[in-house]
């Protein structure tokens, strides 16, 4: 079913043709909203939720960014399926576990999806590579305006848009940047970046949300609270966080550089061997090549253009992926071969690493 | 050692302590190994902030009034329990236990965001429409032709109204 999403050569995630940004891998805006006038979906019976379901899709599907976009219902999705759409951020392991009457809209460059019957009867998702809140938002929001126009949704004056779980009341809004911090990880910083946001109200997780580790040096981090300021006031006291982090993992990596200079040209020039020569690679280790990878971009010692190969790579090297690749049943064993195949022959294309680079950089 | 501190749900000896930071504020629950387990505190994938506030909540008022939501059925217990209201005539009824939990967990405890207007406008019309239509109705049944005219105009205006308005946006 999910074929030609797969296949698709303008995803916004896995086939971005723009070089990227260092340290931010993307940005994603959610809005849960409901209608007024049924049950949320745990308190639904099953007609409120197929009710909700087409009422919802009739209204989504006429949206411009949906008129080349696809539906996928849950039920008719396999597990591998569901896991791919997971591991491309398209819908919520939440969603994959919901009774019949879910489903998910998903458009053509994979930038917005909209998923029907989750915690939520409508959780709006638009998302970007590099570092764009406020774009984001501004498309976000229209969307969120356009939808308004032919359904009625939940909403108190004192509340703000009513959910499910009081966490998300308000501007049910969550605005997240994946960042990339090896910098922060190495120096052994990230726990007191972690201890003083989250006292900030702002939430830290790992590349697949709450419960992941955040294997390959990726973090979530986003706003947890949602009631009280209006939708600009969260982003903007989110983005000054967010850029003071970015700061922070900068002077990190130049002061890791200027003082263990041999030790980290040495894991990176290995980890370039590794991807290019490993036959066996499991998804941990992988992901913190490819880190090593990125951060290799960033220090100029290979390509720019290289950039969005390494974030493509991440997720296509995700348990999933290498299966779905591979068709049906393939044993984890047999994965982690496919998945050293892979990256043997992206990484034999590129050029050698350029070693010289740095020495201009400190 | 410090001394040996009770479960918060069920008295026995508390093993497991949690503390968390929200809004500059410390939180400290302490959980015996079974409710520990029974509330997923040790389950990483299942734990959030959330469920535990709404569930510290439920064990401090045991003698707390009963209320249920007249739409879709939630009981002042099922809201404890899970922490989730059923449905938006839930935030009316539930109020006064929504407020308290509300403080600790955002910014703020009023909505100071979008309003969504294109909704409200929409209604709004759909409002004036329906009391038009009805008096239009009433006015032929009367013969009042004159008046008929009238109203039509104004329902003709509402929708040509409505419709430059989808066309621009």
């Amino acid at each position: 079913m999910i074929e030609s999403l797969i296949k698709s050569d303008t995803a916004e995630l896995t086939q971005s043709t723009k070089k990227g940004a260092p340290v931010v891998l993307s940005t994603r805006v959610r809005l849960a909203r409901n209608l007024a006038n049924t049950p949320f979906p745990e308190r639904a019976s099953s007609s409120q939720r197929s009710d909700t379901l087409s009422k919802c899709a009739e209204q989504i599907a006429s949206l411009g960014p949906m008129q080349q976009g696809a539906f996928f219902d849950v039920a008719e999705l396999s597990d591998l399926e569901k896991q791919v759409l997971v591991e491309r951020h398209l819908i919520s392991r939440e969603l994959c576990e919901s009774e019949s009457g879910s489903g998910v809209f998903i458009n053509k460059d994979q930038t917005c999806s909209v998923m029907i019957n989750e915690e939520d009867h409508l959780r709006i998702q638009f998302l970007k590579t590099g570092f764009n809140l406020r774009s984001v938002w501004k498309q976000i929001d229209r969307f969120d305006s356009s939808l308004e126009g032919g359904l009625d949704v939940a909403f108190s004056h004192e509340f703000g848009y009513l959910t499910a779980c009081p966490t998300n009341l308000g501007t049910a809004l969550r605005a997240s940047v994946m960042l990339h911090l090896p910098g922060l990880v190495i120096s052994d910083h990230m726990e007191k970046v972690i201890r003083a946001v989250n006292q900030l109200g702002i939430t830290v997780r790992g590349l697949y949300g709450e419960g992941s580790d955040a294997t390959g040096h990726v973090f979530q981090i986003s706003n947890q609270q949602t009631l009280g300021e209006s939708e600009e006031a969260i982003m903007s006291r989110l983005g000054n966080v967010f850029k003071s982090i970015i700061d922070h993992e900068i002077n990190a990596r130049f002061k890791y550089l200027e003082e263990n200079r041999a030790r980290l040209l040495d894991q990176i020039g290995r980890a370039f061997g590794v991807l290019q020569n490993a036959h066996v690679l499991n998804s941990n280790e992988a992901l913190n090549l490819l880190s090593l990878m990125r951060l290799a971009v960033d220090f100029g010692m290979l390509p720019e253009d290289n950039r969005s190969d390494v974030d493509r790579l991440f997720i296509e090297c995700q348990p999933g992926h290498i299966q779905y690749a591979a068709g049906e049943g393939i044993e984890p064993a047999a994965r982690d071969l496919s998945r050293a195949d892979k990256l043997r022959k992206e990484f034999m294309q590129l050029p050698s690493l350029d070693f010289d680079t740095v020495s201009d950089l400190t | 050692m410090a001394k040996n501190l009770k479960c918060s749900h069920c008295n026995k000896l508390a093993t497991v302590h949690l503390t968390q930071i929200v809004n500059s504020k410390i939180i400290k629950v302490d959980l015996c190994e079974a409710c520990a387990q029974a509330k997923g505190v040790t389950d990483p994938e299942g734990f959030s902030l959330a469920d535990l506030l709404s569930k510290t909540n439920l064990v401090s008022e045991p003698s707390e009034a009963q209320l249920e939501c007249s739409e879709c059925g939630l009981t002042t217990a099922d809201f404890r329990r899970t922490g989730r209201l059923g449905c938006a005539s839930c935030y009316q009824t539930f109020a006064p236990l929504v407020r308290p939990v509300l403080e600790d967990m955002h910014a703020g405890t009023e909505h100071n965001g979008k309003i969504p207007e294109v909704a409200f406008t929409r209604q709004h019309s759909q409002a004036e429409l329906d009391t038009l239509e009805n008096a239009l109705q009433r006015a032929i049944a009367e013969e009042a032709y004159e008046e008929a005219a009238r109203f039509r105009d104004q329902i003709q205006s509402i929708k040509d109204a409505a419709e430059s308005e989808a066309v621009h946006s």
